[in-house]
């Protein structure tokens, strides 16, 4: 590790401070109704969209009213992508003749930008045509980020409501985020990215001959306006196979630093919304303060194992002064590759800036336990607010059985309904991830797309399913995840991992908007202070530990203390 | 449900037009009048033709040029189609090499190149970006110490002299972004074409 190196890390923790309020005082004037500075510009566009719906943005919705428009709107996005893709080798924009791609992958890849996981089977300038990238994928990058942060608004106005019947409509939040937040946003960081280096062109692949005479066929297309969204709505699908790795998607050092701080912009602002709807900034900071925990804990971890250099070659004679390089990127060496590593598995984006497959096995668990943790920590926008309250409420719960009193958080009684949802949302994602996993690696089939030996290739399946279910998208790349097992099992586990955690989050919502306000009293478990913040992490670390501990020692753990022995398979 | 017919189609086919064709489009025409170098790939002509692009690498094998790192690149097998084959540097399929770090072929693969540069520059510690393949496969860049340990080779079979080659690659350093950000850097097509503009 360098000094440089943390001094990097220093810069980016302090940006995601610095805009955190700001941030946030957007997205609580959005989920509250009021003006933004964009609304005399898009205000019309607004009222456009909802004339055209025949929607009528003051008429609330209750809790299943809400959930309901949610699935109605995420079925007809479904069906519309599947078409896209099926049909694209009819429609325009199309000048490398892409053919249609095939029904499982369609599923699959229509699943996965709906869910926001945007694991990605195929790789993207060998299949999809620019008519799919923009109209298809980029399009589901706006849409799956404007309804996950509409979930979170929906589930904070629980908190922040009494004796209320209604968690806000959904069509309004969709709209007014898409409008006044993501688009805006990413239309100023495409341009950025552009001006660095990110292609943006409707023109066809470019041949050239290289110094020594040979072919060259360089991809390009419409990148940088797909790279803004991919990383702002924490989305994560690359344009190109290798994602924010490939030049053109991350060309230097400046686009990788604004690249990590978009996916980590939502996540962080929403900690500071939540705050200012309940009524007490502290309370968003501790949230804040929390997940600033867990992420330097991974940051750490992931440096210090990548900046040593793999003991296999060092043995070699490779000089371990850089660190492990294999599948990482000269411009950024290995502490912005361990940095944007747990950025993006703290975060649900999935986005990579190096072969996670390649970091050695303790750092490439980082990403890993990150994901099992349920990408609480700032999070997938959205996901990540309402997964990380689901915790608190576990945590309040918790603490409110060793004081023998009734849990209360931010004066909402905590009984058993929410307490059951919670542990349903809770209990689903490492059944999906645990349970597809033991079932590929015991049959024939699944095991062949397996490219790796010994424990690392359980870790590899592993790391398939821990990233679906979480709605990640990241990879141990070296899956050939393009089969009909792999494509199918992946998409339902995107979707077991969305839905089962969306709709409880929604229940606890209506349930806590219905319920009146305690005020504090003296014996109330203060939610805004260090031990809240610490009891929180240890709930999130030992749930986690003990549901994922014997996987990770079967793949990660194992592979290290085989490494060190010199083992290699 | 049925209710939320007419919201989920309207409001999704809307919204496609204007995420998915609107706003890309704007930034197609903002970028292609304001940044048209960068936006169509920042490439690099010579006589007319292009040979290459500014931020992709591309690979050279011969001892005139620096080379590059190894790419883990492939492409498809023009014999048979459900097949690949290594192609460094294919710029129409990047990829890394998704090994293992305790895969044999990955240890094997470095003993190799490591055996080769050993051959060409006894004694140098061997720096580890150029005996690993990018994430990419695609990587434009060496660090400064890979492009140094190649100075006597390229200096030898262009009979110039080694200090003045030298000096060329230091001079073509890339430093951290405002002192801080990314690792100092060589971009190898930049070296190269400044080389064979040296005679």
């Amino acid at each position: 590790m360098t000094i440089n190196g943390w001094i990097q890390i220093a810069l980016f923790v302090a940006i995601i401070i610095a805009i955190t309020t700001p941030v946030g005082a957007v997205l609580a004037a959005i989920a509250e109704g009021r003006h933004t500075v964009l609304t005399p510009v898009l205000g019309p566009v607004e009222r456009g969209l909802y004339r055209l719906g025949g929607i009528d943005p003051a008429r609330e919705q209750s809790w299943i009213g809400y959930a309901v428009s949610m699935l109605a709107f995420k079925l007809a996005g479904f069906i519309l992508l599947y078409a896209v893709l099926r049909l694209h080798g009819w429609l325009p924009f199309n000048p490398a003749g892409q053919p249609a791609v095939p029904p499982d992958l369609s599923f699959n890849t229509a699943v996965s930008f709906l869910t926001n996981t945007n694991w990605q089977s195929y790789g993207g300038e060998t299949t999809m045509s620019y008519f799919s990238q923009m109209a298809g994928l980029t399009v589901q990058n706006f849409l799956s980020a404007a309804a996950g942060i509409a979930i979170a608004m929906a589930f904070v106005r629980g908190f922040a409501r009494r004796s209320a019947g209604t968690i806000g409509n959904f069509w309004a939040d969709l709209v007014r985020i898409t409008l006044y937040v993501l688009l805006p946003f990413s239309l100023v960081i495409a341009l950025v990215f552009v001006w660095q280096g990110v292609p943006q062109t409707l023109g066809p692949s470019i041949d050239a001959t290289t110094l020594e005479g040979a072919g060259q066929t360089i991809a390009l297309g419409p990148v940088a306006s797909q790279e803004a969204i991919k990383l702002l709505g924490t989305n994560g699908g690359g344009f190109f196979n290798a994602n924010s790795a490939h030049p053109f998607e991350n060309p230097t050092a400046l686009t990788n630093l604004i690249q990590l701080v978009a996916i980590f912009t939502l996540g962080a602002g929403l900690t500071a919304m939540f705050g200012r709807m309940v009524g007490d900034r502290r309370q968003g900071w501790a949230v804040f303060t929390a997940m600033g925990l867990l992420f330097l804990a991974g940051v750490a971890i992931a440096y210090w194992s990548e900046a040593q250099g793999n003991p296999l070659l060092t043995a070699l004679g490779v000089d371990p002064s850089q660190g492990n390089m294999e599948g990482k990127e000269v411009r950024f060496g290995a502490a912005l590759s361990a940095l944007f590593a747990t950025v993006t598995t703290d975060a649900s984006c999935g986005a990579v800036n190096a072969m996670h497959e390649s970091f050695l096995p303790l750092g490439g668990a980082v990403p890993l336990v990150n994901m099992m943790l349920g990408e609480i920590i700032y999070g997938g926008v959205g996901s990540g607010l309402y997964g990380f309250l689901l915790f608190a409420i576990v945590a309040v719960f918790v603490a409110g059985l060793m004081v023998g009193r009734t849990p209360e958080y931010l004066g909402k009684k905590i009984e058993a309904k929410e307490v059951k949802m919670t542990m349903l949302a809770i209990l689903c994602l490492p059944l999906a991830m645990l349970g597809f996993t033991a079932v590929a690696v015991v049959l024939p089939g699944p095991v062949a797309a397996i490219s790796a030996s010994g424990p690392h290739g359980f870790t590899e399946a592993l790391y398939a399913y821990v990233s679906g279910a979480a709605n990640n998208g990241s990879a141990f790349a070296g899956l050939s995840a393009n089969t009909l097992w792999w494509n199918t099992s992946l998409g339902f586990d995107m979707l077991i991992g969305r839905f089962f955690v969306i709709i409880p989050a929604l229940a606890i919502a209506g349930s806590l908007a219905a319920k009146k306000t305690v005020p504090p009293s003296s014996g109330t478990f203060p939610t805004d202070g260090p031990l809240f913040v610490l009891l929180v992490a240890g709930v999130i670390l030992i749930v986690g530990g003990l549901t994922f501990f014997p996987a990770l020692a079967l793949g990660p753990i194992v592979e290290h203390l085989a490494m060190v022995a010199g083992t290699t398979w | 449900m049925l209710r939320e017919i007419r919201p989920a189609v309207t409001i999704l086919l809307a919204l496609t037009v204007l995420t998915g064709v609107a706003y890309p489009l704007l930034v197609t025409g903002i970028a292609q009048a304001v940044f048209p170098h960068q936006a169509n790939g920042s490439l690099i002509e010579r006589d007319g033709r292009v040979i290459g692009s500014a931020l992709l690498g591309q690979n050279f094998s011969t001892p005139r040029y620096f080379h590059g790192r190894p790419s883990a690149t492939t492409d498809t097998d023009p014999n048979d189609a459900t097949k690949t084959i290594p192609a460094p540097y294919n710029a129409a399929n990047s990829s890394g090499s998704n090994l293992a770090p305790t895969a044999r072929a990955l240890v094997d693969r470095v003993q190799m190149d490591v055996t080769a540069l050993r051959r060409e520059a006894p004694g140098a510690p061997v720096p580890a970006d150029l005996v690993t393949t990018s994430a990419s496969g695609l990587d434009p860049d060496i660090s400064p110490a890979a492009a140094l340990l190649q100075v006597g080779r390229v200096a030898a079979a262009r009979g110039l002299p080694q200090a003045r080659v030298r000096a060329l690659v230091q001079r073509s350093v890339a430093q951290r972004t405002l002192g801080v950000l990314g690792e100092p850097r060589v971009n190898v097509l930049a070296l190269n074409l400044a080389l064979d503009a040296l005679q």
